[in-house]
């Protein structure tokens, strides 16, 4: 190293070209699932659609932009509310899953302003004094008639097969189009911002980074997928009951496959929705001692995997399918360690 | 009158959310961590006493005698094994490891316990209903009573506890600052777990008192820790009489509000809370204030 080292920033590698290649065509596969799979196949893919929608925002929300809300279920229950509504009031159903959750995003902003003063554990626990409020608001709706909850009956309209290829269909393309707009958002400026946020919000406003822009519109994005995937997952169970959609539950779920799957990693959250996923087919039946069991291992990940099983492996191997960060690379070619910078994916 | 009334026991209401806040607003002020388990494991020290009154046949005040001294013993593990570890890991692990802890915990009473929801009220004898008559309207309830004057009480010897022994300035300082108190031979984690254990004390009466007064079941943690927490923001959180402050302020909110309809009494009580919440990032005084060093320094 004698002469002046040639350093490039690195953002594709070989190994992300390829990766992001599989991802579009595994996308542009499953979109032929309906045509060939069997009626059951086809109802747990969307199941599993909805819950990569779920990881990814949150793990938007949280890994990204270090805001750790344990009141996302106030989303995912005013996105079903909120379709339940337009329904009735006459709109055609598909497009009004979609309408519910612009319009979730559209009342989060207003929400944003003041909920993001709080920080930490307080922004924790003040949202989920929101999704208890927006529980007994819902509560209120004569439609609901409270607990007992109501139906998306428009959608007995559709016969059986034809409605569960609509829900895989929509459920994939709303998974595509969420995780593609989060992979733009987080590759470019926002994400640079919103992970300086994250690290030091104070020496990030001290480089001229909107601070408080920036974290709002993490906020609503993840606040529009999370009411999607209520939406969605509204379609998919035809009955909304308010307890159902605003359970806590949902966001343990959230944590856990975020956890698990890497906390502040683009491929953790898909992955951490596919262990979880799985997880559930295996031992949803157990119960009590599944929760039990997801409740621990959330705890020992926080504790002693941090990073999850995806950032744990990344950084082992230095290998990132989706590059969502920068990388710079000393020397003409790749040396054996090189070294993340700038923005290093926890 | 019938107002007068709801504002008398809501009042009294407030002393139970001053004691179940005390303790989260404590940990908060000490170790600037909100322990999400706060709510799960004042409901397991309501299951401890209900296993002891049940099986045993102890007086709930008894019962206090044998649990109180675990809750203490839980609190210096879950200092040593889940906060200490957390912290280290920034703001946010400290949130994700105790809300894990709390799923953990709410199941394992359901699964032990299952569904059914229990009181302490039947080993009470008389106290559970007996009440003194202001006049024809207006009622107290003794339980209620003896549940505020335990509030006072439990926060004023705290107050003084941390003014006036040397563990309570150790704490304090500790607050101050961690990693400074070692240059003066205090052993900040030995000081925090101290203060772990005297907060789950606190939880352990107030899961008394919560099992004394209503019914609880294996799920009731989190409503109480949405109780604790909204307590605490209102009264200034780190600020122990500011914690009663907040506790009668939400239970007045709620005891007005189910007068006006059955959902009003949940209702009423989150929309003070993010009313007052609103208020106070208006004015720019942000909710969360580390007060316990004002508070008590003299």
């Amino acid at each position: 190293m004698a002469s002046e080292p040639h350093i490039t920033v690195e953002r594709w590698t070989r190994a992300s070209v390829v990766a992001a290649t599989l991802a579009l065509a595994v996308a542009a596969l499953l979109a032929l699932g309906p045509l060939v799979l069997g009626a059951n196949a086809i109802d747990k893919l969307t199941t599993l659609f909805i819950y990569v929608i779920l990881a990814a925002t949150w793990n938007a929300l949280a890994g990204y932009g270090g805001l750790v809300s344990i009141g996302q279920q106030a989303f995912f229950g005013l996105g079903a509310y909120a379709a339940v509504r337009l329904a009735d009031a006459g709109m055609s159903v598909y497009p009004a899953l979609v309408l519910a959750a612009l319009l979730v995003g559209l009342v989060a902003w207003p929400l944003a302003l003041f909920m993001l003063r709080l920080r930490g554990g307080e922004f924790a626990i003040g949202m989920w004094v929101v999704a208890e409020l927006a529980h007994l608001l819902v509560n209120l709706d004569g439609l609901v008639q409270g607990e007992t909850g109501t139906s998306l009956i428009v959608l007995n309209a559709y016969a059986a097969d034809a409605r569960h290829a609509f829900n895989y269909w929509i459920s994939l393309g709303s998974m595509v189009a969420i995780l593609g707009i989060l992979f733009v958002l987080l590759r470019g400026r926002a994400g640079t911002a919103i992970q300086a946020i994250r690290d030091n919000e104070d020496a990030a406003a001290s480089v001229g980074v909107k601070v408080a822009a920036t974290k709002r519109a993490v906020f609503i994005i993840a606040a529009f997928g999370t009411a999607l995937a209520g939406a969605l997952w509204l379609a998919t169970a035809i009955t909304f009951q308010p307890k159902t959609y605003f359970s806590v539950e949902w966001t343990a779920y959230m944590i856990f496959m975020v956890l698990v799957g890497g906390l502040g990693t683009f491929e953790g959250a898909i992955l951490g929705a596919v262990i979880f996923f799985v997880i559930e087919a295996l031992f949803g039946a157990a119960g009590v001692w599944y929760l039990v069991g997801l409740g621990a291992t959330a705890l020992v990940f926080a504790l002693f995997l941090s990073r999850g099983l995806w950032g744990t492996f990344a950084t082992r191997f230095d290998i990132h399918l989706l590059p969502v960060g920068y990388r710079l690379v000393i020397g003409r070619r790749a040396p054996a360690h090189p070294s993340d910078v700038a923005v290093p994916e926890r | 009158m019938l107002w007068l009334n709801q504002i008398l026991q809501g009042v009294l209401l407030g002393g139970y959310y001053a004691l179940i806040a005390c303790g989260l607003s404590f940990m908060f002020g000490v170790m600037r961590v909100i322990n999400l388990a706060h709510g799960s494991l004042a409901v397991l020290a309501a299951y401890a006493l209900f296993v002891l009154a049940d099986q045993y046949g102890l007086s709930p005040f008894v019962g206090l005698i044998f649990v109180l001294p675990a809750m203490a013993l839980i609190g210096w593990l879950l200092q040593r094994l889940v906060l200490d570890r957390s912290a280290r890991g920034g703001l946010l692990v400290p949130v994700l490891s105790t809300f894990g802890l709390s799923i953990v915990i709410d199941n394992l009473l359901f699964q032990r316990f299952g569904a059914d929801t229990r009181s302490l009220a039947p080993f009470l004898d008389s106290l559970s209903y007996d009440s003194w008559a202001i006049n024809d309207d207006i009622y107290v309830g003794q339980l209620a009573a003896l549940t505020f004057a335990t509030a006072v009480v439990l926060i004023g010897g705290l107050q003084l506890f941390m003014s006036r022994t040397p563990l309570g300035r150790a704490i304090r300082a500790t607050a101050e600052d961690p990693d400074t108190v070692g240059l003066v031979g205090i052993n900040a984690r030995r000081v925090n777990a101290a203060a772990t254990a005297i907060a789950m004390v606190t939880v352990g009466i107030a899961g008394a008192f919560l099992a004394m007064r209503a019914t609880f079941d294996p799920y009731a943690g989190g409503p109480q820790l949405i109780f604790a927490f909204e307590a605490a923001v209102i009264g200034g959180a780190g600020s122990l009489w500011g914690t009663l402050i907040g506790g009668i302020v939400l239970g007045v909110a709620q005891s007005l509000g189910s007068q006006i309809s059955p959902q009003g009494f949940l209702i009423a009580g989150h929309a003070v809370f993010l009313a007052v919440l609103f208020a106070r990032l208006m004015t720019g005084g942000l909710g969360f204030r580390l007060r316990l060093r004002t508070a008590s320094g003299h």
